[in-house]
């Protein structure tokens, strides 16, 4: 019976699939953050097919900086339509505006931090009891070390010296009043899986990852993309360019890279042929050596 | 979902064991340099942190050293997850710590792995750690064992050496039952055999590690004899196009499962027939281990989350209230004997107690220690255990996803042990 063999991307849609179901059997009240980014769309994806016919028994949960691409808010308005998911938004405006958090100044500035004030907020005002992220363990060296379901303590803090031992597929999602687990059913997928995937399940995506011409600028030897609400160094000049987004977050850190790669077979060879990871141009990570770990801890995606 | 082309691989995920000294760091670093899996930033900050450390060669453990303290420490404390592919497969790595006091984080990334990677040093030969890494290996088995005999340049690249080494490991392999058992001679730091065959061992004509990788089969781990369907989540819509749907969802713990097929739930022992394959809107004939699917039966039977789906006909699990299980402790308050944990098994959870520890392995020398009073972390022991509930099973040498168990603390929450039945 040795022809029973399973691909990979095939292995790892079952293994998330899993992961997802294992969500809405040990939680009661789980949400998706959806960014609007590949990997949120292909965990949107899974959870799709993980639960078909019964419809998705997971809102959407968007943390909004303001600071979005308009490209990633009409995606999502219209994929929470087409599953019939309930879509909740969480909006790091509000946050500034009633004074729980602080916009940061001066030309670094970024709401990608605040994020997580706002985000730990909508899990206490929703009571979620799990956030399903698309995190991946091969994005970033401190997220290699995330367990498939992570706890959160009552401040929303990860524990990476301390965290449950997984074994097997056997999930351990028992916790506290107040507690709340992450859970990354795409924890083993590399961004080469994710493209595949995208591929071979024809899964529509958000024109921002072709390519497309855009004002951007350079700073520190990284093309951003350019929003009026950024503040430019008296030596940065906008250009009109060819670029593509690798990854999406909030505009004010995303890179975009110069690229010709106008559809998924495209950009499939254009990650093969290339030599720097996609979090290398975020500059969210390259505040600090362990930024991503230091962010995770205080309740971060 | 179509495959073809590049989209066409296999999946292998394995284990490292070993501690700094070994090599393994180095190891990994040239498997990855090697297949070209290192991205240049990646590379960079590497390069940077390690100068800024004082370090005179870059450290390659630091790709896989993620974590503030561990980096400050210089020591692998959690298992990391690394991953990289050649045109012919993906590999998933699951880079564990050596030292007996991280034995629990050895067991860990063991529990899925398809193949283990061992290096003992060529000047040392067979050390109390490698028995003890091998040992894990058998007691979680992997089935295939990739023994890498390192630093071969710093003994002159001997065949005698290599030779004597290979004797001494296949005298306690035998004991531990260990049948796979390759070995390499390699020199990881200078890649000799791991990616590239080494022109300073012509007298090696066996495969160098990445073909090893690349070829052991991976269908092997499949228990696809007989059908094993844990129930994970019953599907029901509410809707009126599919008013009288009632699916079970899960994935295939082993076997095959076909329309038509004459089924049984345990434990109930309730039958009925299989009449729909369902993997999202797409209709299947049939599914095999590991494959995530829901599936329809003809009866409207009671059925839910923990229940066991297998077939009518074929060896049938094992239902009982008390079995025999090798357990690893993991946490740092000791076993109790008697107290009520949190027992959880596939998709099926229970209450249980430790009734007594038949023995404790001295996971050095391979010697049952009798009389022992406690189990402390990192211990690995032989306990019987009663549950509350009757445990459909079967033994963890005949299927892993089956025959696995973990133990959880109620008043902490924390999985506190791994268990693999006997029987």
């Amino acid at each position: 019976m040795n022809n029973y063999q399973l691909k990979h991307l095939q292995e790892l849609e079952s293994e998330s699939i899993y992961v997802l179901r294992e969500t809405a059997a040990q939680f009661n009240n789980p949400a998706i953050l959806f960014s609007g980014g590949k990997d949120s769309i292909v965990v949107t994806h899974l959870a799709y097919k993980a639960f078909y016919p019964a419809k998705l028994p997971f809102p959407l949960l968007h943390i909004d900086t303001g600071h979005n691409f308009p490209e990633t808010i009409e995606y999502r308005d219209a994929l929470a339509q087409k599953l019939g998911a309930q879509l909740i938004v969480g909006s790091v405006q509000e946050s500034i505006d009633i004074g729980r958090v602080k916009e940061e100044t001066g030309f670094y500035a970024s709401r990608n931090k605040l994020q997580t004030v706002t985000l730990l907020d909508s899990i206490e005002k929703y009571k979620f009891d799990a956030c399903i992220g698309g995190a991946r363990r091969d994005e970033e060296k401190a997220r290699a070390k995330e367990r498939f379901f992570s706890h959160r303590d009552e401040f929303g803090q990860w524990n990476p010296k301390n965290q449950r031992p997984e074994l097997w597929n056997i999930f351990n999602g028992r916790k506290n009043q107040g507690e709340h687990f992450r859970v990354f059913p795409i924890s083993n997928w590399t961004e080469m899986d994710v493209w595949q995937y995208i591929l071979a399940e024809k899964i529509e995506m958000p024109s921002l990852y072709f390519s497309h011409q855009r004002q951007v600028f350079m700073r520190d030897g990284q093309w951003l993309a350019f929003a009026p609400f950024i503040k430019l160094k008296p030596d940065e000049k906008v250009e009109t360019k060819t670029v593509r987004c690798r990854t999406i977050g909030d505009v004010t850190c995303t890179g975009v890279t110069l690229s010709q790669a106008a559809n998924v077979e495209e950009i499939i060879a254009e990650t093969a042929a290339t030599r720097v990871t996609e979090r290398g141009g975020r500059t969210d990570d390259k505040r600090s050596d362990t930024a991503m770990e230091d962010r995770k801890k205080e309740g971060y995606f | 979902m179509e495959n073809n082309g590049y989209l066409d691989m296999e999946l292998l995920r394995f284990s490292t064991a070993g501690s700094v000294d070994d090599g393994k760091s180095t190891l990994i670093g040239r498997l990855l340099y090697d297949s070209k899996s290192i991205f240049e930033d990646q590379l960079q900050a590497v390069e940077s942190v390690s100068r800024r450390a004082g370090n005179e060669e870059v450290n390659l453990a630091l790709l896989t050293d993620g974590l503030r303290a561990e980096r400050e420490q210089g020591i692998t404390i959690d298992v990391a997850y690394r991953y990289f592919a050649t045109p012919k497969r993906k590999f998933i790595i699951a880079d564990t710590p050596g030292h007996i006091q991280y034995t629990r984080n050895m067991v860990t990334g063991a529990s899925t792995a398809d193949l283990a990677v061992i290096l003992l040093d060529a000047r040392n030969g067979v050390l109390e750690q490698t028995i003890r890494h091998s040992y894990i290996a058998s007691l979680l088995n992997i089935p295939y064992i990739a023994v890498c005999i390192n630093k071969m340049d710093l003994v002159d690249y001997s065949s005698d050496v290599f030779e004597k080494i290979k004797a001494d490991y296949l005298v306690f392999a035998q004991k531990l039952g260990i049948k796979n058992a390759y070995f390499i001679p390699v020199s990881a730091k200078l890649g000799d055999n791991i990616v590239n065959k080494s022109e300073n061992m012509p007298w090696y004509d066996g495969k160098t590690l990445m073909q090893l990788l690349e070829t052991v089969p991976v269908s092997h781990k499949i228990n696809a004899e007989e059908l094993r369907f844990p129930v994970q989540y019953v599907i029901r819509p509410i809707s009126d196009k599919f008013h009288d749907f009632r699916g079970y969802a899960g994935r295939l713990a082993g076997g095959r499962i076909a329309v038509g097929e004459d089924v049984v739930v345990l434990p109930s022992g309730l039958k009925s027939t299989v009449t729909e394959i369902l993997q999202a809107e797409k209709k299947l004939d049939s599914a095999f281990a590991p494959q995530s699917v829901v599936i329809q039966l003809k009866d409207d039977i009671d059925i839910s989350r923990g229940d066991i789906i297998v077939s009518a006909s074929g060896l049938q699990p094992k239902i009982s209230q008390d079995f025999t299980v090798m357990v690893c402790w993991f946490n740092f308050e000791p076993l109790q004997l008697r107290k009520r944990y949190v027992v959880r098994q596939a998709t099926f959870e229970t209450q249980g107690m430790v009734k007594q520890i038949d023995y404790r392995v001295n996971i050095n020398t391979l010697e049952h220690e009798q009389n022992v009073g406690q189990l402390n972390a990192n211990d690995i022991a032989q306990i019987t255990v009663k549950t509350s509930n009757p445990l459909v099973f079967d033994s963890y040498n005949h299927n892993r996803a089956t025959g696995s168990i973990i133990f959880i603390d109620p008043d902490t929450n924390e999985t506190v042990g791994a268990g693999m039945i006997v029987d």
